[in-house]
């Protein structure tokens, strides 16, 4: 079976739905850990490497949580399906490039996933739709305890679980939210909050997160501190922070619709004009206009629009996920043009955005 | 806005890392993102980008460390010299063999430097025990100095059995 076999089409999985996704696209919680007296990964020779999958893989896949599951390893899949990976946030761009001795294991909700030997041994991640860490950490909790009865994790009761870099040092623990904010950057506020949440210690990023940027109005926050505090401790401080972001974005919408309403009918007016009259466009500006357009839905422009419907073109229009609709290899003017194609067939549907009213 | 190295073309690229409370933010366009390899992010470092403020700033730290390039991890065969190029270590080991420096450094990174969260549950038994251990030791230590053997017997019995 490949991955497209196994995992629900955009279509099917862009209709899961979950507490505040109107802002809060997914939750992730995910823990780092690694063997005893082996190497890691960037520093371990191949047969090392190799070695620790072989060891992990049927751990990983023998565990109840991940039934019905689809594992692999990195150098047995098409450099296409990893990059589809990405696009789905179910693995890390460093992960999608690595070879053999790399691996992974995916269930078929999507709802768990653990890849292997990316920077540490086990990287390991919940993920669920919506404004969900604390039962994303429950999961993965589980996953990990199950997981400790059959391996030797590197664990020291000073330092807590070891990893290969000590910013990921005791708890191991990345918690992190997507978070829709169309609202905050159209009030030029959201500098205001990226700075605030980086001085409570937390990184705000771009849609595929380390070094990437904020497209369409996307952004990643995770804690950036691991030890010295508990997990429990960890996860109500960025819940807090994250409750506080969400009432930001919704008094930001608020505001605008209150101040600035004309301002905010023209991007969504004119992202419509655009998506759905355009013949070439890129998958940046297609990520950018789509923002506003689900923006336009939240705000009752566009009633016969779903949210599951912005957010399966936002998946369907990146490069992987655009290529997969073709057989025939394409160049990116190629796919502005086929993505454009899609878009003015998919939103034919939508009538065009509507001011509602008072 | 505009790139912080040729100051010429649109920023595209935005970076940013937090050490401690320092942020340090650089934003690149598309051309200077390549030329720095930005692009490849498992060889990166912001530092490299920012040479001059902030490479003196990490010429600061480093130099505040006594020269251990001699030491090797017995485990991996990992070498201060790699930590400080790769900014990871080699194995779990290297914890220990390099552990002397490292306490400022996580002072900067995070919270604290000492784990409170999750203890797997192999260890926690036995911290468990090993309590219990020591309150049974202290009970039989005050059944002797009362001269309680008949007690004293009992608990000395019962420790001998959790060991």
């Amino acid at each position: 079976m490949n991955i497209h076999e196994f995992l629900a089409p955009p279509a099917v999985a862009c209709q899961r739905t979950g507490p505040q996704d109107d802002i809060v696209m997914s939750s992730r919680v995910r823990l780092a850990r690694n063997l005893c007296q082996q190497p890691f990964p960037s520093w371990a020779k191949k047969p090392d490497r190799l070695r620790v999958l072989e060891t992990l893989q049927p751990a990983v896949q023998s565990l109840p949580q991940m039934a019905p599951h689809f594992s692999a390893a990195m150098d047995e899949l098409p450099a296409l399906d990893r990059q589809i990976l990405v696009e789905r946030h179910l693995i890390s761009r460093e992960h999608a490039a690595k070879g053999a001795g790399s691996g992974l294991v995916i269930n078929q909700e999507e709802s768990l996933c653990v890849m292997i030997n990316e920077e540490d041994h086990l990287r390991m991640q919940a993920l669920r739709p919506g404004f969900q860490i604390k039962a994303c950490w429950q999961a993965i909790d589980a996953v990990d305890s199950a997981l400790e009865a059959k391996l030797d994790f590197a664990y020291s009761p000073e330092l807590g679980y070891l990893t290969a870099c000590p910013t990921n040092l005791g708890t191991g623990i990345r918690i992190s939210a997507m978070l829709h904010l169309p609202g905050l950057v159209l009030a030029e506020d959201i500098t205001r909050i990226i700075n605030a949440a980086n001085k409570l210690g937390f990184a705000v990023r771009g849609l595929y997160g380390e070094g990437t940027e904020a497209l369409g109005n996307v952004f990643q926050v995770s804690n950036q501190m691991t030890l010295g505090e508990s997990e429990a401790q960890i996860i109500e401080r960025i819940g807090k922070a994250l409750h506080q972001i969400i009432e930001e974005e919704q008094n930001a919408r608020q505001l605008l619709l209150e101040q600035k309403s004309k301002i905010v009918f023209n991007h969504i007016g004119r992202a419509y004009g655009i998506l759905a009259n355009a013949h070439t466009i890129t998958s940046k500006e297609t990520m950018n206009l789509l923002s506003l357009l689900r923006l336009g839905g939240e705000l009752g422009l566009l009633p016969q629009l779903t949210r599951a419907l912005t957010d399966e073109l936002f998946l369907l229009t990146q490069p992987a996920h655009l290529q997969k609709q073709h057989t025939e290899k394409l160049d990116a003017e190629e796919r502005d043009i086929l993505r454009a194609d899609m878009l003015r067939e998919r939103l034919r549907s939508v009538p065009r955005p509507q001011v509602p009213a008072k | 806005m505009l790139c912080n190295v040729c100051k010429q073309n649109e920023a595209k690229v935005h970076l940013t890392k937090i050490v401690g409370d320092k942020m340090q933010k650089v934003d690149l366009c598309e051309d200077c993102s390549k030329e720095k390899g930005v692009d490849d992010p498992t060889n990166f470092s912001l530092t490299d980008v920012l040479l001059g403020k902030v490479a003196e700033e990490v010429a600061e730290l480093t130099e505040a460390e006594p020269a251990e390039a001699s030491v090797k991890c017995p485990t991996c065969g990992y070498t201060q010299a790699d930590f400080k190029k790769a900014g990871r270590f080699g194995c779990s080991d290297c914890y220990t063999t390099f552990g002397e420096g490292l306490e400022p450094m996580l002072k900067t990174m995070h919270k604290g430097i000492k784990h409170t969260g999750k203890v797997p549950a192999a260890l926690q038994q036995s911290r468990a025990e090993a309590q219990k251990i020591k309150q049974l030791q202290k009970r039989l230590d005050k059944a002797v100095a009362e001269e309680n053997f008949e007690e004293a017997a009992q608990l000395r019995d019962e420790i001998k059995r959790m060991k």
